[in-house]
């Protein structure tokens, strides 16, 4: 039994691929979402100490 | 104590009796909405009596949360909020009455037209007896829950709205009980255990929502 | 008693905290992606085929992980809200708004992975049984939550008046579950059981245990990496942020 009957899901594919796929979705854009807004955050603050110098 | 109450009550009643469209946006809102239904849903009776309890809780659900902007508004505006911090007296006792001088403003004028409303929609006396009795406990728990909501969001530019986001939340086991109190009644079981629910409701809410709407109004007015 | 009383608030200070979030943050991604992953292989590859539900069975071990952080997180979130109002400590205000986004995200995945589960069980996506309409209104208290901080610009103003909320939503989430429950017994049609015959086999339970410490992790870890956001964009006057970040991002 290969890796990919143990991952078939039968009549099934659609409801649980469609449940883990939209988890994973959510739990990987939302760290990079994250990511993202501090960087611009941290430029936003790096160009107020450049312009006040 | 009771004399603050009364006094604050008789105020806000007097200033709104001057301002008499204030009320009946609020009632004529509820009206229409009441009304709007048949005219979606279509004619047929046996529809209208299965939906009624629900249609005039939602009615008056969204009615009486229309009118929760205006409640601490003016006072905010012309400083009268902030001597009310200051006063002597407890603040969430001016809260108390001024939750009920705005219900008896916004709320009961509610109370008094949904039976003409049951009407409309064929419900039986004894449904309409219910739905009174349903609606005089649950409003002014409705009135106090949605003063929390009028305190947090006092004076922000999208006020209106967030007041709707906040409170509908909060109203759902009014709306369950009300409407089923009636809904019970018309299905013969007797809606009496609903009541009883919709008043130890209002009794939690008298108690809680006070210091909760006062605490808010302490971080609004600062 | 004293001293460990000052110490604790010591680490409230956002100065010092952001370091130490900077430092925990990996520590618990690492432990989110280990656990998630062996969770993911445990409900993938151990726990067999259930003979009555066949393999759609497996959506449970994401969504009742997703549903119980979504409560979980409201209830820290108020239980910062409280501390934040008893001491008055800024952090605390902050740590309710890093974990409200990730609340609202689980209280969705929950919703949504209950639907796909409901499709193929129930032959409808959606149905009004008591816990997924409770699980709605969770949801509706977070984005009200959300848009209530939102909306305000006084950040002093936004953090009293968001806890305030959430303090009120905890008293009245027991009532409108009570009152959501009654509603659904009163409604014969929609009531669900959902592990009724179902008997609950020793490694489902543990690959559902282990795919909630994940998301536990994923979501202090997410919180972390929110907070010091938070952080920086209210402080960014503040000397040591300004220190800190110099002239290059």
């Amino acid at each position: 039994m290969s890796i990919w009957d143990k991952l078939d899901m039968g009549k099934y594919a659609l409801y649980v691929w469609g449940s883990f796929g939209v988890t994973a979705l959510c739990m990987i854009v939302e760290p990079i979402l994250l990511r993202s807004h501090a960087t611009r955050i941290r430029k936003r603050i790096a160009r107020l100490n450049r312009l006040e110098k | 104590m009771l004399e603050t109450l009364l006094w604050i009550i008789r105020r806000d009643v007097t200033i709104a009796l001057r301002r008499r469209t204030d009320i009946f946006t609020t009632l004529i809102f509820f009206v229409i909405v009441v009304s709007l239904f048949p005219l979606g849903i279509g004619p047929e009776l046996d529809t209208l009596r299965l939906i009624a309890p629900g249609v005039v809780w939602v009615g008056a659900l969204l009615a009486s949360m229309l009118a929760l902007e205006q409640l601490f508004l003016a006072d905010h505006r012309d400083g009268t909020l902030e001597q009310m911090l200051l006063a002597p007296q407890p603040l969430s006792l001016l809260v108390i009455g001024k939750v009920i001088a705005h219900w008896l403003i916004t709320g009961l004028p509610l109370v008094i037209m949904a039976p003409l409303l049951g009407l409309q929609y064929d419900l039986s006396l004894e449904a309409l007896k219910v739905m009174i009795w349903s609606l005089l406990l649950g409003t002014p728990t409705l009135s106090l829950l949605g003063a929390i909501g009028a305190a947090l969001t006092l004076g922000l530019r999208s006020g209106g709205v967030l007041v709707a986001l906040l409170v509908l939340p909060l109203y759902i086991p009014v709306l369950i009980f009300g409407a089923g109190a009636v809904e019970a009644t018309t299905s013969g079981l007797g809606g009496s255990s609903h009541l009883s629910m919709l008043g130890a409701i209002l009794l939690l809410a008298l108690l809680g929502t006070p210091f909760a709407t006062s605490a808010a109004l302490r971080v609004s007015a600062e | 008693m004293q001293n460990r009383l000052i110490n604790w608030f010591k680490y409230s200070s956002p100065a010092t905290f952001y370091p130490v979030a900077g430092r925990l943050a990996p520590i618990f991604w690492v432990i989110a992606i280990a656990l998630i992953g062996y969770g993911l292989y445990l409900s993938f590859f151990v726990a067999p085929t259930d003979y009555k539900q066949g393999e759609g069975y497996r959506i449970i071990f994401i969504h009742v992980p997703a549903s119980w952080m979504s409560m979980f997180i409201y209830l820290v979130m108020a239980g910062w809200s409280a501390i934040g109002l008893v001491f008055n400590t800024r952090l605390s205000f902050m740590m309710a708004q890093a974990l409200a986004p990730t609340g609202a995200m689980f209280a969705f995945i929950s919703l949504w992975t209950g639907s796909f589960w409901g499709k193929p069980m129930w032959g409808t996506w959606w149905v009004w049984d008591a816990r997924i309409t409770s699980e709605l209104i969770l949801l509706f208290l977070y984005l009200g939550y959300m848009a209530l901080v939102g909306a305000i610009d006084d950040r002093r103003r936004a953090d009293r008046a968001g806890s305030i909320l959430l303090l009120v939503g905890v008293v009245n989430i027991p009532i409108i579950y009570f009152s959501v429950k009654w509603w659904n017994t009163l409604h014969q049609g929609a009531t669900v059981k959902m592990n009724g015959q179902t008997s609950m086999d020793e490694t489902m339970l543990w690959t559902m245990l282990i795919m909630a410490l994940g998301f536990w992790a994923y979501s202090i870890a997410v919180a972390m990496v929110r907070v010091r956001s938070i952080m920086l964009e209210r402080e960014h006057d503040a000397q040591w942020v300004r220190d800190m970040i110099g002239e290059q991002a």
